[in-house]
C-alpha cells in the first residue's frame, strides 16, 4: 500500500498537484462568498463553460509540446464555427448531419497549410500561423459579405453543446473527455505521442533516430487546427450562431491554461492532466471575477497577475549558467 | 572597399526591406487617383508611423530572442492614458506627455523585470502582462472619449513646409535619438550578443540582465510612443481589446519583413520600419486598383503568408539536411 502511494507520488507533476490545489483554493474562496459555488449545478455548468476552452486546448498543447506555437487560433475557431453553420443552412437536414465534419475539416486544412510552413518550409511556427490567422480572417471576411453571419447552428451542433445525456452530464463535458482520452492516448501511448516529445527536447536527436519528424509536426498542426475548429463548431452550437470575433477570447486562454498546467512553453515536457486542470482553473478565475461582479477592467488585472503569480510559484527555468 | 561590402552586407535586410517598400511604395503613388500629392502621402506616412513605432517597440525585444505579445496594450494603455492628460496648456502638456512616455518605460521595465528575475518565459508573461495593461486601459476609457492637445496633434500629424509629413520628420527624430545612439552603445551590442547566444555572451562577462532590462523597458517606451501618436491621429482614446491584439499581430509581422531574425541577435528597427511601411502599403494598395475592400484582409493575409513563405530560400543553400533542424 505504501509501496503504491510512493509511487504515485512519484508520478504526480509538481505543477500538476499545485494547478489542483489552486482549483481547490479557488472553490473555497468562492465558497466563502456564496455557498452556491460548490453546488454541483453549478460545479458542472462550469465544466460545460469549461469543454469549450478544454477542447481548443487540447489543440495548442499537443502544438506547444513540440516547442511551437499556434496563434491561429482565433480565426480557425471563427471558420469552424461559421463553415459549419453555413453549411447547416445550405443543405438542410444532411448539412445538420455533415456540418460538424465540415467544420472540423476546414480547421484541419488551415492546420496543414501552418503544418506545411512549419515542417518544410522551416518558418517560424510563430509567423506562418499569423499569417494563416490573417488568411482565415479575409477568407471569412469574404465569406460572411463583413456582416455577421446570419446562418444558425445546426440541431445536432446543438445537441453536442448544450444537451444533457446520462446522469445529467452535459453532453459538451463528455465530447472533452472524448477528446482528452484521445489525446491522452495519443501522446503517451503512440509513436506520434513519443516522437511528439521527443521533437520538443530535440529536434536533432529524433530526426537522428530516424524518425519521420515532418509528418509528425505537419500532422501535430492539422490536428491543432481541426480541433480549435471543432472549439468553434461547439461554440456555434452553444450561441447558436457564428459571430466574427468568436475566437478571439480564446487564444490566451487556450496558452495560458496549457503553461499553468506545468507544460513547458519551450516543448517536450507536460501531461495532459495539467492541461485539464489549467483548463479547469481559467474557467473557474473568470467566472468567480465575473459572479463577484467586479468590473471587466479589474477582472483583467486579477487574471492576468494571478497567472504571473502561479508561474512564478512554479514555472520558472533554472538559470542558463 | 572591402570594408563597404562588410557593410552593405550587414545591412542587406535592412536594405532589401527598404527596395521592396520603395517599389510597393512607388506602384502605389502612380496609380493612386489623385496621384502623388502631398496630401495622399501625409496620410499614408501616419498610418505608417504609428505602425513602425509599435513595430520597433517588438524589433528591440525580439532582438533578445524575446517576444512582446503585450505590446500591442501598452500601446492602447498609452493612447487611454494621453487621452487624459495631454491636454490644456503648454506646460502641462507637456508633463502629460512624459507622464506617458514614463507609463510606456515602467510597462516594458515590468515586463524586462519579469522576464530576467522571475525567470518566466517571455511569450507568456507579456501574455499576462498585456491583459493587466489592457484592464488599466480599460479602466481609464469604459467608453471612447477623451481628448488631446489639438495644437500638439496637428502640427505632429499635418505637413511641414514643402508639403513633408510632420510624421516621417518625427519618426526620424526618434531614430535618430533613440535607435541610432542604442545601436552603438555597448548596452546595444549586449543586446544583440545576449540574442544570439546568451551562453556565449555570459561567458565573456556581458551584462545580459542590464541589457535585457534596457531593451524591454525602450521597447515600452517606443510602444507609449505609439500610443501617443494614436492618440494624436484620433484625438481620444479607446480601450479596445481588438485594436491592442491587432497591433501586436502586425507588429511581428512588421519585423520579420523587415528581416529581424525571431531567433534574436539579427536585424534592425530600421529595417522593422520599412517591414511596418510596406506591411500598411500592402493593405493600401488593393483601394488604388479598385477592387472590393472586402477582399482586402485576404489579400493581405496571401501576401503576408507568400513573403514569410519567401524566406525559406534560404533552405536551398543548406547543405546538410541536419541544419535543418537546429
Amino acid at each position: 500500500m505504501s509501496r503504491l502511494a510512493r509511487s504515485l507520488v512519484r508520478h504526480i507533476d509538481p505543477a500538476v498537484a499545485i494547478a489542483f490545489g489552486c482549483i481547490a483554493a479557488l472553490l473555497f474562496l468562492g465558497s466563502l462568498y456564496s455557498t452556491s459555488f460548490v453546488s454541483p449545478a453549478f460545479l458542472l455548468q462550469q465544466l460545460k463553460v469549461a469543454s469549450f476552452l478544454g477542447v481548443i486546448a487540447t489543440g495548442a498543447m499537443i502544438v506547444i509540446l513540440l516547442g511551437q506555437i499556434d496563434l491561429s487560433v482565433p480565426w480557425v475557431v471563427a471558420v469552424g464555427g461559421m463553415m459549419s453553420t453555413a453549411v447547416a443552412s445550405w443543405w438542410g437536414p444532411v448539412g445538420g448531419i455533415i456540418a460538424i465534419p465540415f467544420g472540423i475539416l476546414c480547421g484541419v486544412a488551415l492546420g496543414l497549410v501552418s503544418g506545411f510552413g512549419v515542417a518544410y518550409l522551416r518558418i517560424p511556427s510563430m509567423i506562418v500561423t499569423l499569417a494563416v490567422n490573417a488568411v482565415a480572417q479575409g477568407l471569412m471576411v469574404v465569406h460572411t459579405g463583413g456582416f455577421s453571419p446570419q446562418d444558425a447552428s445546426s440541431q445536432a451542433m446543438r445537441f453536442l453543446a448544450t444537451g444533457n445525456s446520462l446522469l445529467g452530464i452535459p453532453n459538451a463535458l463528455l465530447v472533452w473527455g472524448v477528446v482528452g482520452a484521445a489525446a491522452t492516448f495519443l501522446l503517451s501511448r503512440t509513436t506520434f505521442g513519443r516522437a511528439v516529445y521527443g521533437i520538443g527536447n530535440s529536434e536533432r536527436a529524433v530526426y537522428l533516430s530516424g524518425v519521420k519528424l515532418q509528418r509528425v509536426v505537419l500532422l501535430a498542426f492539422a490536428l491543432s487546427g481541426g480541433l480549435s475548429a471543432f472549439g468553434g463548431v461547439l461554440l456555434a452550437g452553444y450561441a447558436s450562431k457564428a459571430a466574427q470575433g468568436m475566437g478571439d477570447a480564446y487564444l490566451l486562454p487556450s496558452i495560458a491554461a496549457v503553461v499553468l498546467g506545468g507544460t513547458s512553453i519551450l516543448g517536450g515536457r507536460g501531461n495532459y492532466l495539467g492541461t485539464v486542470a489549467g483548463v479547469i482553473l481559467i474557467t473557474l478565475l473568470q467566472s468567480i471575477l465575473s459572479v463577484m461582479q467586479i468590473e471587466e477592467s479589474g477582472r483583467q488585472i486579477i487574471y492576468g497577475v494571478v497567472i504571473i503569480l502561479m508561474l512564478l510559484l512554479y514555472g520558472r527555468e533554472g538559470l542558463v549558467h | 572597399m572591402n570594408e563597404w561590402r562588410y557593410r552593405i552586407g550587414e545591412h542587406r535586410q535592412t536594405l532589401l526591406a527598404f527596395i521592396v517598400f520603395l517599389l510597393m511604395f512607388v506602384i502605389y503613388v502612380s496609380n493612386h487617383p489623385a496621384g502623388f500629392n502631398a496630401n495622399v502621402v501625409t496620410t499614408a506616412a501616419n498610418k505608417g508611423v504609428l505602425l513602425a513605432l509599435v513595430a520597433m517597440a517588438q524589433t528591440i525585444v525580439v532582438l533578445t530572442a524575446g517576444i512582446d505579445l503585450s505590446v500591442g496594450m501598452v500601446f492602447i494603455l498609452t493612447n487611454c492614458l494621453a487621452s487624459w492628460i495631454v491636454v490644456g496648456s503648454l506646460g502641462m502638456t507637456a508633463l502629460g506627455v512624459i507622464g506617458v512616455l514614463l507609463t510606456g518605460s515602467l510597462c516594458g521595465a515590468l515586463n524586462g523585470l519579469i522576464v530576467i528575475y522571475g525567470r518566466l518565459q517571455p511569450i507568456v508573461t507579456t501574455i499576462a502582462t498585456g491583459a493587466i495593461y489592457f484592464g488599466l486601459a480599460l479602466a481609464l476609457r469604459p467608453v471612447p472619449g477623451g481628448d488631446v492637445n489639438s495644437t500638439l496633434a496637428d502640427s505632429l500629424t499635418g505637413q511641414l513646409p514643402g508639403g513633408i509629413p510632420a510624421s516621417l520628420v518625427a519618426l526620424f527624430i526618434v531614430v535618430l535619438v533613440i535607435w541610432v545612439p542604442f545601436r552603438r552603445s555597448e548596452i546595444g551590442r549586449a543586446v544583440y550578443a545576449a540574442g544570439s547566444s546568451e551562453i556565449a555572451a555570459y561567458m565573456s562577462g556581458v551584462p545580459i540582465r542590464r541589457a535585457k532590462l534596457v531593451a524591454y523597458s525602450l521597447s515600452g517606451l517606443l510602444a507609449s510612443m505609439g500610443g501617443l501618436f494614436l492618440t494624436f491621429i484620433t484625438y481620444s482614446g479607446e480601450a479596445s481589446a481588438a485594436n491592442g491584439g491587432t497591433y501586436t499581430l502586425y507588429s511581428i509581422a512588421a519585423v520579420v519583413l523587415g528581416g529581424v531574425s525571431l531567433f534574436g541577435g539579427a536585424g534592425s528597427a530600421i529595417g522593422a520600419i520599412f517591414g511596418a511601411l510596406m506591411f500598411r502599403t500592402i493593405g493600401d494598395l488593393l483601394f488604388v486598383f479598385d477592387l472590393e475592400p472586402l477582399w482586402q484582409p485576404l489579400f493581405q493575409g496571401i501576401v503576408l503568408l507568400v513573403a514569410v513563405s519567401l524566406g525559406s530560400v534560404r533552405l536551398f543553400r543548406i547543405r546538410n539536411r541536419l541544419d535543418l533542424f537546429g
